[in-house]
This record gives C-alpha cells, structure tokens and sequence, in this order.
C-alpha cells in the first residue's frame, strides 16, 4: 500500500507527508515508523511533499511534538488534516 | 558485521589517503594568483584559492594556520607547495606540514615578484607530481578510514531517512574501529540535551555544554530576529522544516542510535583520542564544515541531503544520499546514493546503511563521486571575528 506520511515517533502530533500530489479532501494512509502501526487521515489543505500535516486538532500555543520531542509552538489554531508549517509553527528558540 | 577493507595510499606518518593530490596552498588571499598560475602549469596539481591570511590575530589567526597546516597534512595529499606573500608565515605553514614526512616545499613572493615565484614553485610542482603519479594503493582496514558526515539543505526527508542512513552507518563501522566525525553546533538548538547524552564521559558531555552554550552567545550577540531563513534555510523550509529544533533533531540523526562521542574537537582540529566518533565545533554551513573536518584529517564524507545541497570539497571527496524522491530524480548528477525508497517502505535502514558503506568503499577505491565529476571544490576557511 502507497504510503502518504510518516511520523517518526508514536507520541508525534504531526507526520510528514511523502508523496508529491496531496490535495485538500485526499484520503491518506500513514505509517508510525517507531512500533510499525497504520493510520488514516482526510487532508484539509494541499500539503507540499516533505511539508507536515497535523495528526490531532491542536489549540494555539501548543507543543508540537516530532521524534517524540518538542519542535516549537503553535501561533494559530490547528485543526487535524491541516498543513503545519511556518504560518502557524515558530520556534521556542532564539 | 563482516571485515570491511579498502585500497588506499598509506604516507609517511601511516595516515591513509583514498585520493592522491599534489596541493598548492596559498598561505593568503595575495598569492591566489601565484598559486592558480603553477596549478595551470603543471598538470595533475590543485590550487586552493581562498580569500583569508592578513591581518588576523590570536584565536582567529590560530585557526586560519590550523586549517592550512591541516589541508595540506591530509592523507589525501601526496606532497604540497605552500605559497605565501612573505617567507616567515609561509614557512610556518610548510613546517607544520612537514611534520607528517610528506614532501612539502614553500616560496615567498616578496622581494622575487610573481613571476618568478611561480617558475620555481612550478619546476618543484613538476617534481612532486611526478613522484605522486607512481604511489601505488594497498590493501587497508577500516580501523585506517577517517570519515567526517554533515548534512545540508535538509528537508524532512533526510530526518527521516537520509541521516539515519549515516547513522545506520556509524553504527556499524564504529566498533570495526573507524574514527568518525560530526558537527554543526548551531544546528543541535533544540536537540542539545540529547546530543549531550550521547558524550561518552561526563567531562566529554560537560566540554560539549560549553562549547555550544558559546555558540548560542554568538548567535544571540548578533542575530537581529529567530533567524528564520538563515537557521532554518530557506531550502530548508521550503522542503518542509519549520523551526531549528525540528531541524535538529534530523540532524542528530546521523550519529545513529548507540555511538557514543568520544571527545570535543575545536574547528579543524585533528583526532587524538583514538578510534570512535568526535564531535567536533563547526558552522553548520557546508563547505565550512567540510573544510574544517578535511583539515582535521578526514579523508571521505557522507553528506545527506534533502532539497539538494550541490557541495563539494577539493581534497575529501563529498558522498552525497538523498532520500527525496523528487531531488533524487531532478539532480540525478549530485546523487551518489538514493535512498528514497525508505519513505515508500521498499527498503530499511539497515538495507540502507550496508548500501551506504558499500558505495563509500567504492569511493575509498578510486571511484570519483558526483560532486568530483562535476569540479565542485569548495574549500572555505572559518573565520572566527573581524581582521586587526
């Protein structure tokens, strides 16, 4: 089966999308790399290969969470299916 | 895992070398011209143009000798001339050299002009390259190999695959008794505490702390806001990553999952504490880093990238893995290894790595990599604060 997104760690609130078409309203199938499960997930937004795609709905000034460890906070309301990135992702750092 | 064993050019000092260059080094941004024009000379030379060497004092100076001495020490450099605007510092630099036993010899522009500094540089360049041409390979173990990695214009592609490759890698040539090398302090903000955990001591850990708690004093002296398109690049972010943390832990991927560092290494300083993993204070920009871990000795790099970072360096042949799918196909001449197939779950890690040391021996052998056929030669000096 084609593989959509992946997120490194069980405890992650986003994964990586893989594939070079998602679309808004695209069905995706995703792989947890660290215990090997498969999830699904609609797309809300377009999201650009390499680009992340919330996997839960998450409030504004929320910890985002890859490899299982905190990547920056949130600067807007995210609802699961949308694209995360610098629009609504910034830094705890410098 | 089984022996891994290479052909590779051992020097005077035992050091091994995978390529066999006849250098000639300027000791200064004054004596480019000199040293290009003996390169144009005498064939199967390489000049090392670079835009430093006056003026500079105390730990910047250090570093700037460091480096040259350094590049022109590497086991992949049979013999080297060094060419500096006055006979004193350039004689700093081809002692430092001879240190190794390898053949080494200096010219001073001063006084002779130009000219004639490049006739006799060039009819001992001849010399040198000829005894070069006839040094022939052997048969060498990887306790021999010094390999350095860094990644570049990553996305989260090569967190998720391409820099766990290196690790993969790492992993496994590290108890076979290579001695391996990264970097980029910078770019473990946000992953720093795990990085310090993979020290091999307390005190390794606690020089770790220090040396990157210095770096953040820089960035925050000058950094005019959260360095967004800097620290992450704009590459970077176009490909995915959003913030230095989540950049971070991608990058800390390349050590793998048990390796332990085993010492603190200033900027192009070489490895002293035996066989195993260094880190080693560096920019985390490429051919900075590349050029300070070939002055430190090492002789191939494994360089993961994901948006497609083009680097090369003139003396350390660059290996470059992607596991992005679209630069895999797009810039099909930079990349040595694909190993997008990890995203579509049509080959591990482990898979992944044996491919990666299979195709690093190939390049220990003689095969020239992506980055050599096409003439990338980056070679970058660091330099640490302003000129006096």
């Amino acid at each position: 089966m084609t593989i959509d997104f992946i997120v490194h760690d069980k405890a992650d609130n986003v994964g990586v999308v893989v594939v070079e078409d998602v679309q808004a309203g695209r069905k995706l199938s995703g792989w947890i790399m660290e215990t090997n499960e498969s999830l699904a997930l609609p797309a809300l937004d377009a999201v650009p290969l390499g680009h992340k795609i919330a996997l839960t709905d998450l409030p504004k000034e929320s910890t985002i969470l890859k490899y299982g460890h905190d990547v920056g906070r949130t600067v807007a309301e995210i609802g699961a299916g949308r694209h995360v990135h610098t629009h609504n992702l910034k830094t705890k750092r410098w | 895992m089984k022996k891994v064993s290479f052909y590779g050019y051992r020097r005077e000092n035992q050091r091994v070398g995978i390529r066999n260059h006849v250098v000639i080094l300027p000791l200064d941004d004054l004596s480019n011209a000199a040293a290009e024009a003996v390169a144009n000379n005498i064939k199967g030379t390489l000049a090392l143009p670079h835009a430093y060497g006056r003026l500079q004092f105390g730990e910047d100076l250090e570093l700037h000798f460091r480096t040259l001495i350094g590049t022109g020490s590497n086991p992949n450099v049979a013999a080297c001339i060094v060419i500096g605007i006055e006979p004193s510092w350039t004689g700093r630099v081809t002692d430092g050299i001879a240190a190794t036993g390898k053949p080494v010899a200096g010219f001073s522009i001063e006084g002779n002009g130009d000219i004639s500094t490049i006739a006799s540089a060039s009819r001992k360049a001849r010399e040198f390259v000829q005894w070069a041409s006839e040094k022939q390979r052997e048969l060498c173990q990887i306790q021999d190999l010094f390999v350095s990695t860094k990644c570049g214009e990553s996305d989260t592609t090569s967190g998720l695959a391409s820099c766990p490759t290196v690790g993969n890698l790492i992993d496994k040539i590290d108890p076979l008794g290579a001695t391996t090398c990264f970097g980029e302090t910078s770019e473990l903000t946000g992953a720093e505490a795990v990085c310090a955990s993979r020290a091999a001591s307390k005190e390794v850990g606690d020089r770790f702390w220090q040396v990157f708690n210095d770096y953040q004093t820089v960035i925050n002296r000058y950094k005019t806001n959260d360095l967004s398109e800097s620290q992450p690049t704009k590459g970077n972010i176009a490909g995915g990553l959003t913030t230095i943390e989540e950049k971070a832990f991608g990058n800390l991927q390349k050590i793998g999952k048990k390796t332990k560092f085993i010492d603190v290494l200033k900027p192009a300083e070489a490895p002293a504490s035996g066989p195993g993993l260094y880190f080693m204070d560096t920019s985390s920009a490429a051919a900075e880093c590349v050029t300070l871990q070939a002055a430190a000795g090492f002789v191939v790099h494994l360089f993961p990238t994901g948006q497609g970072n083009i680097i090369g360096n003139p003396i350390e042949p660059v290996i470059k893995l992607t596991a992005n799918p679209r630069t895999a196909r797009t810039m099909t001449e930079h990349i040595d290894l694909d190993v997008s197939g990890i995203l579509k779950r049509e080959m591990t890690i482990d898979e992944a790595g044996d491919q990666l040391i299979d195709i690093m021996i190939r390049t220990c052998n003689g095969r020239l990599t992506c980055a050599e056929a096409l003439g990338h030669r980056e070679f970058v000096m660091t330099k640490l604060y302003q000129s006096a």
